[in-house]
Order: structure tokens, then C-alpha cells, then sequence
């Protein structure tokens, strides 16, 4: 390994890529390898598709041996779906009420491989699927499947979709997947994606959370401005397993089996219901307590009350890695003076945070151990990376550490001595940082262990904490907003919902730097400036090589780490509930219903 | 009561709910939150998307432009849709309003049924035993918040004994008597306690009322008549006493429309009070704005019909 420990160049990246086609490591330890890195699971399975080695089928799982006779399904979403078109979901809780009905072409399970649902096979360069050049994709489309209302399902809807989510006018949240693609028809049954720059991470359009595809013959009239005067968005009619009974939004999605799914045996229940409401607490009791319901989504709960409630034996919990990431941010700018009605501004220093003695000190200081174990406990793992890193695929090169000797020792060389008050300074500046997150109670904890190592380190910590609705709001008038990041350190999650990290690692890049003149729409919130950085990064969008590629997406989380633009705290994954009986594949990289088809409950 | 005086009471009402609309508009357009928060948080939805949708939903526009829109589409009927499932927000009233009406209906009910007999009972044997038994529980009852009693409920009666469901479906499959003692199940909880909670407090209220007619001189002269105590109870108490009390219940009427948050909220109870607490959640300010506006409108209506009622009720009050 070079520099730093986790750096990982281009030509180490072709030798495991090799080793993995002559079969001398598994792809298993391929994955674990770039997750190490900071890569994601989809993304590193996408790397060995486009050098020729086949995805891996996930083992199926499903035991029941005809279609339906499995009674009612009852889950939890304590924040109910309230809309039922994918291509407008705001959250997942929308895009998993809706995969109910609607289906993408392929899903991601939780290994990062793909796995076909509405296409017949996963594309891929044996067959010539998957262009060489990394400029286009064709899929082949399953045959004899029709939507609910009994009319066939094609590749012009697939089109249709592409069309749909592109329209500015519509206003799809999906538009970023479909916007710099073209889509083509080939047969009925084909379909051609082609992309202007080869693009190693193919599989974004029609594939998971934002690849549902939505029937052409009922949205046809709707589209663009008058998408929301179409029927269909409160009645789908999709080609998935349950088919629409009724809805009422942020309450109750029901359904009932499709007779006719194309997939053997499937589905397994009869009918389901998916009720929306209430808290997550009252959620989990529902599910491992007492049982009423047999699952239950997203619990936000502290780890402890998890444990207590599993003790009844009646529920599990299911934790899935994925790309969520709480981290501390340091401000690169002065957030204390106002220029031209605009705090922490382009141009101006930060007055202490600019030295990278204290940054460094900073990281140190860091309990990330105790956060995982007093705070989160199974529900996340602390970790040094910026792009996500799972436990068991932990690399023993990553390292964090704590240690409040080292800090005193790098702060003492610096310069920063202590004051008759405890608190170090230097030219008359003291380090004193304000430190804000949203109201939630892990977060106080996390402050509060970070305070008090601080403090022992002559550091003073002002916590502020701002009501979620208030600090994730893009409300230009508010000060205490994290776009605007009006203070020294911040703590919040930033989520990785699309497998590549390209648009994840866009958050650090110059011209992304959140200001007044952007309205703080720019997602780089430290407004941390690098030439090396941007130049790496464009590198890799103009990069025709995938391994290259990739190496560049490892070097970029190396540079985020080791220049401390943030400190990482920990990977939170995604936690749910599930009755014992239950069967269900969870995946952190698609939704939680991503595997509704194979759902089960044991007799 | 003349008739003049009515026109007058309603010609009133225009302006006062004409100020709630422009006091109600200003403070959410004032309120910090954007209903599109979540999408500028994922990295995965271009910022366009949601400019793009602040614009098309007028929200960029200046407060009095959006107020003058919002009047004039609700002059027509048009309540406007929500930001977050881009319906209607009249469909969206009305499918919670059903559930509202029955839960918080029946919990009414059930605490006029309670407070009634207990006020009245305690009121004429104040300081006996039952009065104070009565009062105790009273106080005990009010002074309990129905989040505490709700999550007790819960706890003793789904989970230790297994015996009622936490969560209340609109959905129940069943048909038929099994049904009705599904739905009777369901809806124990929730009634409960917001009946007992409210109810507790209209003992207190019932119970003073009947205290101030029970010495007064008509009520002794008609004892003095030979007339039977239950006869002098019914006739002549409870009736005088009631007048009050009517007014205090005509008042609470809007209540039943506008749900009860918290209790909805733990038992998941569909109805306009969870509505409100996820389209606050969500910062969707047309039915946050139109749930409330609706609610004013019921208030400044029914304080107009317990004017009238007390004016019926007791002629000796005249209104000019």
C-alpha cells in the first residue's frame, strides 16, 4: 500500500483486478479491498464488469413453492409514503412505497452486485451487452411481461421513462440520472443507454431507487407540467408483484397479489399494507415487542432500547451497511465577520482553524471509539473514511486515533499555549470554536464527548444545537442553516444515495462552494479550496478508463482525509425491524423493498 | 334575541376570519423551513430540481402576491395542493376527516356520558364520599398529559397483556360482527383516553355549575313542594345548571374536527391531527395553512352558535 496507508494506485488496482480473473482472489475480497479504500460495494463490482468479470448472482433464498397462501404482510414506515410516482419521490420513503408496484429494470443487493428484475440478464462484456469503450449499455428486456391493467410491458415504455424524467418542466427528482443520457429502442425487447463520455458506472439509469419505470400508456398525456394532473400518480399500475387497492397519503399504502407476476412462486403473500405514523420507537415495540406488525423501517433508536426490545424473542433487527456518513466539518473560512451581508465568505481565513496544527489536533480529539460504543452500537461503526466503510470490510491500513497527549504535544509545538483560563492561544487568539448539529439525542452525546476531550486539551467548546427543520432547510433567510455553516464545526450525515461516488465526491470541489451569490445551493459546505483536488477530480469525469478512474476516487477520499477537511465519526447503516418469521434481503445501496418479490414468511 | 342582532354577529364573522386568513398566511411564509429541504439535502437531485419547483409552486414569489393568490383560488373553492403528494388538499382533509370524526367524536361523547351523572351526583352530595373520590380522580385525570396516559395504556394493555392492538388501521379486512369488534378493539385506546382526559376536567365544571343552583331558594321551595328528589334533580338542577355547560361543550365542538395531535400521534390514528403534525414535519404550508384556517373558521362559527344558544337557553340574557 502507499502513501498514508490507504492510498492505492492504478497499477495495484489492475494486479487485484487480474488476480480476481485468474481466479486467485475472490471477487468477495475484491469488494472488501476497494471498500477499504473508500469505494462503494456497486461501484466495485461495476469496475470488474467493465474489465470482463461477470457479476455474481446473489444465491436465491425463496422457499416457498407456489404463488401466494402467505395472508397479509403488515409494515411500519413511521414517516408514511405520500406519493406513489417514483419519479417525484422525495424520499425513501416514497421510492419504497412505491416499488411495491413499480420495478426497475435491476436492483442492488447488498454485496453491490446487480441483480436482473425487469431485464433479462445483467449486461456485461462477454456478450457484447456492455461496449467496450464504456459509451453505451444495452439491456435486454424480460419477454412476456405485462402491466397491471394487462397491456404489455415494452421497450418503449423504458423510452418513456427516459423522456418523462428528463422534461426540466416536470421537475423529476430522478432528472439527474436521465438528464445526460440518451436512450434508444432497438427491438421491443431492447434497449441501448448511451452516454456522451464513456462512463465506467453504467448502471444508474432504470437500475435501482431511481429506476422504476412507469407504464408509457398511462403517463403519456401527463407529462411535464402536467404531470401532476395524472391519474396514475394515486393509482399505479406498474408490472410488480402487488397490485394497487388503495392509498392515502402519509397513512396507508394497500395492495393486493398480482395473479399474473412473471417470476415462479411469487409473491408470497396475498395482500399487504405498508402504515405510516408515529415514531420509531413505538415502531420498533410494534415489531420486536409485541409483534403486530412484521416490519418496520429506518429505526432510529438507540442501540440499548434495540437490545431490550429483541430480548422477547418475538423480532430481529437487520443492520445493512451503506453510504451514510456523520462527520465534523471544519470551516475554512472566518464565520465571525460579516463582508457584504455574508458571513463566512470566500476569501476570508479562518482565524485559527486555518492552522493545520489545530486541524490535526482537532482529529485527534475525536473519541470516535466511545461514539460507537456508548452511542450507536450496532447501528454504526466509527471509521476513517469519508466514502463509507463497512465493519467486517474494515482495512487494518485505516486508522484513526485518539489521543489527547498527542494533541497537547502537536498544539505545545505549534505555538498554541495556555492561557491563565486553560484555553490555549497564540497572538492574542484564542481557541474557542462554536460547534453546531441538529436536535437529536445521539448528536448531544456526540458533542458532549467531543467537548470534554477538547477541554483537556485546552481547547474551549461552545455546543449549539438547531432545530433539524431549521438547520437542513435551504431558508435563505436563516443564519443558522448548514449551508451557511455560521460557525466553526458542524456535525450532520451526509448520505451517499447513488452507488457512484462521482456526485458524492463533488461536495469538495471548488466551484461547488456553498456562497451568497449561489444562494448556498453549492454542496461544498467548508468551502475548502484545493487545485490538487479539483484537478484530480476532473481528471477522473474526463478519466476513459475505469481503473484509472477508480484509483483517482480513492486518492480524492485520501485527500479529504488527510488534509482534515472533515473528520469522519462514523458509518451509520441502515437499521430495520423484522418478526423472526420474517424473510427479507435487506440492501444498503437500493431500497428497503428493493427484494419485495422474494419477501417471505416462514411457516 | 332579534334578528338584527344575528345579521350583525355574522356580518362580523367576515372580517375576523378575513384577519385569521392574513394573520395564519404571514406567520408560516414567516416560519423558518422550506418544503424542499430534503431534496436540496441529497446529493443525488441536481439543485435545478429544486429551484425549479420553488418556482413552480410561486414560492419565490413576494408573501403578499402568494397571499393574494391563495385568497382568490379559495374564493373559488380552490384549497391548492400539497407540496409533498402533490394533491389536492381538500381530498387530503377529507380522507383523515371520517377517522377524526369517529375517534375524537365517540371520546366526546363518551366524556359528556361520564362527566354528566359523576358532576351531577357529586355536585348535589357535595363533600360525601363519592364528591370526593369523584373530585381526586378528577384531578388525578386532568392533571395526567395524554402522551403519559396513552404510552401507559400501551404498555399494560398491547404489550404486558396482549390483549388490544397499539396501532389503529382504517383498513381493518374483516367483515361483518367481526368488524365492529375489531374496530371496537382498536378504538378502546385512543377513546379512552381522550375521554377520561376531557371529561375529567368537565366533572370539575359540571360539578360547580349544579353547586351554584343546588342552594338556591327555587330549588328549596320546589323540595318544600313534596316534589321527588330525583324529580327536583332532573327538572329543576340539572336543567339551570346546564347552561353553562352547553356553552363550554358547543365551544369544544371544533376540537372534534381538528383531532387531537398527540393522541393521534400514538396511536397512529389517521385522522386531522396527524395530518397536521406531518405536513408541519414537512414544512407543507397549504395544508398546514388550510387545516387551520379551516379550524379558526369552526371556532369564530361555533362561539356564533354558543352566543345564540346561551340567548336561548336563557331568555332573561337579551342582546341588543
Amino acid at each position: 500500500m502507499a502513501k498514508k496507508g490507504y492510498a492505492m494506485n492504478e497499477r495495484e488496482l489492475r494486479g487485484l483486478i487480474d488476480s480476481v480473473k485468474t481466479g486467485r482472489l475472490s471477487r468477495r475480497g475484491f469488494v472488501r479491498r476497494m471498500l477499504a479504500v473508500g469505494l462503494t460495494a456497486p461501484m466495485a463490482t461495476q469496475l470488474l464488469a467493465i474489465s470482463g468479470v461477470a457479476m455474481a448472482q446473489s444465491p436465491s433464498t425463496y422457499k416457498p413453492t407456489k404463488r401466494g397462501g402467505g395472508g397479509h404482510l403488515k409494515v411500519l414506515w413511521w414517516q408514511g409514503a405520500t406519493l406513489l410516482n417514483p419519479h417525484f419521490a422525495v424520499g425513501t420513503k416514497d421510492q419504497d412505497g412505491s416499488r411495491f408496484f413499480y420495478e426497475p429494470l435491476a436492483g442492488w443487493d447488498a454485496n453491490g452486485n446487480l441483480k436482473p428484475v425487469l431485464a433479462e440478464s445483467i449486461p456485461g462484456r462477454e456478450d457484447g451487452t456492455l461496449a467496450a469503450d464504456g459509451k453505451s449499455v444495452t439491456w435486454k428486456l424480460r419477454k412476456g411481461v405485462t402491466w397491471h391493467d394487462g397491456k404489455p410491458f415494452t421497450a418503449d415504455d423504458v423510452v418513456f421513462n427516459w423522456e418523462y424524467a428528463r422534461d426540466p418542466a416536470a421537475a423529476a427528482t430522478t432528472s439527474a440520472t436521465y438528464k445526460d443520457v440518451k436512450v434508444e429502442k432497438v427491438d421491443d425487447h431492447t434497449v441501448k443507454v448511451l452516454f456522451d463520455q464513456p462512463t465506467p458506472f453504467w448502471a444508474l439509469a432504470f437500475v435501482g431507487a431511481q429506476g422504476m419505470i412507469i407504464p408509457k400508456h398511462l403517463y403519456a398525456d401527463y407529462m411535464g407540467a402536467k404531470s401532476r394532473d395524472a391519474p396514475a400518480n394515486l393509482k399505479p399500475v406498474g408490472t410488480g408483484p402487488y397490485m394497487f387497492k388503495d392509498f392515502k397519503p402519509g397513512d396507508m399504502v394497500q395492495g393486493v397479489i398480482n395473479p399474473k407476476y412473471y417470476m415462479e412462486n411469487r409473491p408470497y403473500f396475498d395482500s399487504f399494507e405498508m402504515k405510516g405514523g408515529g415514531d420509531a420507537v413505538s415502531a420498533a415495540r410494534a415489531v420486536l415487542q409485541t409483534g403486530e406488525y412484521d416490519f418496520a423501517w429506518n429505526m432510529q433508536v438507540e442501540d440499548e432500547i434495540l437490545l431490550r426490545l429483541e430480548k422477547g424473542g418475538k423480532g430481529k433487527v437487520s443492520i445493512s451497511p451503506g453510504g451514510n456518513i456523520e462527520h465534523i466539518q471544519l470551516n475554512t473560512t472566518d464565520p465571525w465577520t460579516e463582508v457584504d451581508g455574508e458571513r463566512a465568505r470566500l476569501g476570508t481565513k479562518h482565524p485559527t482553524l486555518s492552522d493545520p496544527a489545530v486541524r490535526e489536533a482537532l482529529t485527534l480529539l475525536v473519541d470516535k471509539d466511545s461514539v460507537e460504543k456508548y452511542i450507536y452500537g450496532r447501528t454504526g461503526n466509527a471509521t476513517a473514511n469519508f466514502v463509507n466503510n463497512p465493519e467486517k470490510f474494515r482495512s487494518k491500513n485505516t486508522k484513526f486515533e485518539f489521543n489527547v497527549d498527542k494533541a497537547n504535544a502537536v498544539l505545545d509545538k505549534a505555538g498554541w499555549n495556555k492561557g491563565g483560563d486553560g484555553i490555549r492561544e497564540k497572538d492574542g487568539k484564542k481557541l474557542k470554536f462554536v460547534y453546531q448539529t441538529s436536535i437529536n439525542q445521539p448528536r448531544q452525546k456526540t458533542q458532549a464527548i467531543v467537548k470534554q476531550a477538547c477541554q483537556k486539551a485546552g481547547i474551549d467548546i461552545e455546543v449549539k444545537a438547531v432545530t433539524a427543520s431549521v438547520f437542513f432547510s435551504s431558508d435563505v433567510a436563516n443564519p443558522d442553516t448548514y449551508t451557511k455553516f455560521y460557525c466553526d464545526l458542524q456535525m450532520y450525515t451526509t448520505t451517499m444515495t447513488q452507488p457512484d461516488p462521482e456526485l458524492f465526491m463533488k461536495q469538495c470541489l471548488t466551484e461547488e462552494q456553498a456562497t451568497k451569490a449561489n444562494k448556498w445551493q453549492g454542496r461544498n459546505i467548508t468551502r475548502w479550496s484545493s487545485k490538487e483536488y479539483d484537478d484530480n477530480f476532473k481528471a477522473g469525469q474526463a478519466e476513459l478508463d475505469p481503473v484509472k478512474r477508480a484509483a483517482i476516487f480513492i486518492k480524492a477520499n485520501d485527500l479529504v482525509i488527510t488534509n482534515q477537511v472533515v473528520i469522519p465519526v462514523i458509518a451509520r447503516h441502515a437499521v430495520q425491524a423484522m418478526t423472526t418469521k420474517l424473510h427479507a434481503n435487506m440492501s444498503g445501496w437500493d431500497n428497503n423493498t428493493w427484494d419485495i418479490q422474494d419477501w417471505f414468511k416462514e411457516a | 334575541m332579534s334578528r338584527q342582532y344575528i345579521i350583525r354577529r355574522i356580518l362580523l364573522m367576515i372580517p375576523s376570519i378575513f384577519g385569521i386568513s392574513v394573520v395564519l398566511f404571514s406567520v408560516l411564509a414567516l416560519a423558518p423551513g422550506d418544503p424542499f429541504s430534503e431534496l436540496a439535502a441529497n446529493p443525488a437531485i441536481p439543485p435545478e430540481v429544486a429551484a425549479s419547483l420553488r418556482a413552480k409552486f410561486g414560492l419565490d414569489d413576494p408573501v403578499w402576491t402568494r397571499y393574494y393568490h391563495w385568497l382568490l383560488a379559495m374564493l373559488q373553492g380552490d384549497w391548492g395542493f400539497s407540496f409533498a403528494s402533490r394533491i389536492n388538499v381538500e381530498t387530503l382533509i377529507l380522507q383523515r376527516l371520517p377517522t377524526t370524526l369517529i375517534v375524537i367524536g365517540a371520546a366526546q361523547l363518551l366524556a359528556i356520558l361520564v362527566a354528566l351523572p359523576v358532576g351531577v351526583l357529586a355536585g348535589t352530595r357535595p363533600y360525601s364520599i363519592f364528591d370526593q373520590i369523584a373530585n381526586t380522580l378528577a384531578f388525578v385525570g386532568f392533571s395526567l398529559p395524554t402522551f403519559f396516559t396513552g404510552l401507559l395504556l400501551i404498555l399494560v394493555f398491547s404489550v404486558q397483556l396482549d390483549w388490544l392492538p397499539m396501532v389503529y388501521r382504517t383498513d381493518l379486512s374483516a367483515t361483518g360482527w367481526q368488524w365492529y369488534w375489531e374496530q371496537f378493539k382498536q378504538s378502546i385506546m385512543p377513546i379512552a383516553v381522550l375521554g377520561l382526559f376531557q371529561g375529567a376536567s368537565l366533572v370539575r365544571y359540571v360539578r360547580s355549575a349544579v353547586l351554584d343552583v343546588v342552594r338556591l331558594d327555587y330549588v328549596t321551595t320546589a323540595r318544600s313542594k313534596g316534589i321527588g328528589e330525583r324529580a327536583v334533580v332532573i327538572r329543576h338542577i340539572v336543567r339551570t345548571a346546564l347552561i353553562p355547560v352547553v356553552t363550554l361543550v358547543a365551544l369544544q365542538m371544533p376540537v372534534i374536527f381538528g383531532g387531537a395531535l398527540v393522541t393521534e400521534q400514538i396511536f397512529r390514528v389517521p385522522g386531522i391531527g396527524s395530518l397536521l403534525i406531518s405536513a408541519m414535519q414537512s414544512n407543507d404550508t397549504p395544508v398546514v395553512m388550510a387545516v387551520t384556517f379551516v379550524l379558526s373558521c369552526l371556532v369564530v362559527f361555533f362561539n356564533f352558535i354558543a352566543d345564540i344558544l346561551y340567548g336561548w337557553l336563557d331568555p332573561r340574557i337579551s342582546y341588543r
